[in-house]
């Protein structure tokens, strides 16, 4: 099934198209535009399947590919899958298939901590690594939740730790019990959060072991950070860019944890200018 | 019909603005709010009631929640303990160990089995889900509750019935050997309640032929569940549900006059109302997104804000004189076909007078009028 969205919305967001596709023997949604070298994103946990301006502007430079993650979006969750590492090998396969040497991958927020599980299980397919205020890693003490927990906020609250400027984040994003939704749209969200607890809730948001396994990321890593993130502050940016070898660290000013959403001008630069590099 | 005494062993003194500036009296309501002393106080005082139920002739139920103010009842293997020890002759009710949040399942086979064993086979072992706000303390994932509630029953079913050790290798528990002693002192094993407040469950117990306990759902609902159960069993070939296969959980007091009792039996109402947190209460994937858009966009309704006229009428709280009392039992039995009645005549401040003097009527005025209901089942035949 391909869409192309009519008028100037298409001319503004460029050309994709949405299809089911078995990944890993898995059923999931994907959605693509553009040529060039591969770029794929991972996306993050709250999150509606549309093609956004950040994805149209880099399918300028380059072919975008943007699966739903197992159990989010129309994509399918295979009952044994329970953790970050499940989706890590459906990726894996995806980076396989794609046949190039030369993919790059862009992880947002959870997508970041998946696209680092890739990265430290394999980079043969990987050219670039793009981590953007990802979760994964263990930073402070037992006692110090890194993460904030947004499973116990509304979506008020949720929209003051996440974004720069809240009031924008309430227009931008489709939120439970804020956004007016129907009720497939609805049940998508709650499944989304349903999936993101599946995965992620215990140990939470993080694998213990992934912070000393980013010493074996050999591939040139960009990790790019919204400087008003208040659900992964930049100290824990940088300490994700610390434990990968020779990886860069970038703050983007007036974004929260949605720099590509926030702030997509400035987001766009940062990545173009790290993927178009040599 | 059996009848059950049951308080869930509230410590009541926190100010109410307190519980309402952290938005909950349960999960993360500061335990700096907790006196060590009045909490002594409190358990010693509730674990008496208990046994002034033995002593009144009534069955004892008891349950566990954890952070909370709520439910001072932790651990309820340690209270059916001491109850075990000092009671004589009353059934103990687990209703119940929390499966999906318990790390060991094993252990709690080992538990029950022991408690049987020091009661001289008085325990009814109920094992429960667990409502929302028990998923935080013990931190278990929420979209998991029903798969590990049922690989622990297995798990502990077959401990039970096991006359060797055994291996288990499943999704969430793993050992190598397992062998619990002591056998339980009711053979097979002591009787199973599950409880459910939807229809989701509904056939799996009525397929395992449990007792089937809802707590404090309207007639209708209470209605609904039980029929659900009835029909599953004639589509499987299962013998038609005898009263001891429902338990029903209710808001109680017995008073000399209506009047008496509806002033008294408010104190009731404490339990409903407090505050409970929207996301600690419902965590992700507790219930299927699918029920809990619908549940969203259908508005959503507070059923434990009503009066107590209206909870009365919905018979959550079954309140009133002994014939009154005898009268809304009845009527229950009758629709419903509930044959254990598990009575919370405790809550929030409601002094141990008053709980006593209620249990006293219920006891010698309105429980011999009601004790023949459905006494043709043998387990309905108390001791």
């Amino acid at each position: 099934m391909a869409t192309t969205t009519p008028g100037d919305t298409a001319a503004m967001l460029g050309e994709h198209r949405a299809e089911t596709r078995t990944i890993g023997g898995v059923q999931l949604e994907v959605l693509s535009g553009g040529r060039g070298e591969p770029l794929v994103v991972l996306h993050d946990y709250e999150y509606f399947n549309e093609w956004q301006p950040f994805e149209a502007a880099l399918s300028a430079s380059h072919s975008v590919i943007v699966p739903s993650h197992p159990g989010f979006g129309a994509s399918e969750l295979p009952a044994h899958f329970d953790s970050i590492d499940d989706l890590a090998y459906v990726y894996l396969d995806l980076l396989r298939e794609l046949g190039s040497r030369q993919v790059s991958l862009l992880g947002l927020g959870i997508g970041g901590w998946i696209a680092a599980e890739v990265a430290v299980r394999c980079t043969h397919y990987l050219r670039r690594l793009v981590l953007v205020d990802a979760v994964g890693i263990k930073v402070g003490g037992i006692t110090d939740r890194d993460i904030t927990d947004t499973f116990v906020i509304g979506p008020k609250d949720f929209l003051q730790v996440a974004w720069h400027d809240p009031a924008a984040g309430a227009e931008r994003m489709k939120l439970a019990g804020l956004t007016q939704l129907d009720e497939p749209q609805l049940t998508t969200v709650l499944r989304n959060r349903q999936t993101t607890a599946i995965l992620t809730w215990k140990p939470f948001m993080h694998n213990p072991k992934l912070r000393r396994r980013l010493a074996r990321v050999d591939v040139p890593t960009l990790v790019l950070w919204g400087e008003s993130d208040r659900i992964v502050t930049t100290d824990y940016g940088r300490a994700y860019a610390a434990a990968i070898p020779g990886a860069g660290f970038e703050t983007i000013p007036a974004a929260g944890h949605y720099p590509y959403l926030e702030q997509p001008e400035a987001f766009v630069a940062a990545v173009s200018a790290f993927l178009r590099a040599e | 019909m059996l009848a059950y005494h049951f308080t869930e062993m509230p410590y009541p003194y926190v100010p109410e603005e307190v519980e309402q500036s952290y938005g909950t009296s349960r999960v993360t309501l500061p335990r700096s709010y907790c006196d060590p002393k009045i909490a002594a106080d409190l358990y010693n005082r509730y674990l008496d009631e208990y046994e002034y139920a033995d002593d009144l002739g009534l069955e004892i139920m008891l349950n566990e929640h954890h952070q909370t103010m709520t439910c001072m009842d932790a651990v309820v293997p340690i209270s059916a303990g001491a109850l075990a020890r000092r009671t004589k002759r009353a059934k103990i009710a687990i209703v119940g160990s929390p499966l999906p949040h318990r790390d060991n399942p094993v252990r709690v086979a080992e538990e029950i089995a022991m408690l049987d064993c020091i009661s001289r086979g008085r325990i009814i072992s109920g094992f429960v889900r667990g409502v929302g706000t028990e998923i935080h303390p013990a931190n278990t994932v929420p979209a998991y509750t029903r798969q590990r509630f049922e690989e622990a029953h297995d798990l502990i079913i077959k401990a039970w019935t096991t006359p060797e050790p055994f291996n288990w290798e499943g999704r969430f528990w793993h050992y190598r050997y397992v062998n619990v002693w002591p056998r339980t002192y009711q053979q097979p094993h002591p009787p199973i309640w599950i409880t459910g407040s939807s229809l989701e469950n509904v056939p799996w117990v009525a397929d395992h032929q449990y007792t089937f306990a809802c707590f404090l759902t309207p007639y209708e609902w209470t209605e609904q569940l039980t029929n659900a159960y009835r029909q599953r069993c004639a589509e499987k070939g299962l013998p038609e549900p005898t009263p001891d296969k429902f338990a029903y959980l209710a808001l109680t007091y017995t008073g000399e006059t209506d009047e008496e009792a509806e002033r008294d039996g408010q104190g009731l109402l404490w339990y409903l109302y407090r505050v409970r947190h929207p996301y600690f209460n419902l965590p992700p994937g507790y219930v299927s997104p699918q029920a809990q858009a619908k549940a969203m966009l259908g508005g959503g309704g507070k059923p434990y804000r009503d009066s107590f006229e209206m909870l009365q009428q919905k018979g959550i709280v079954i309140a009133g004189s002994p014939d009154t009392v005898i009268e809304k039992i009845r009527y229950l039995h009758e629709r419903c076909g509930i044959g254990h009645l598990l009575m919370m005549n405790q809550a929030g401040f409601m002094p141990a007078d008053k709980v006593r003097k209620s249990m006293k009527l219920f006891a010698e005025e309105v429980y011999p009028a009601i004790k023949e209901l459905g006494v043709k089942t043998p387990a309905l035949q108390g001791a």
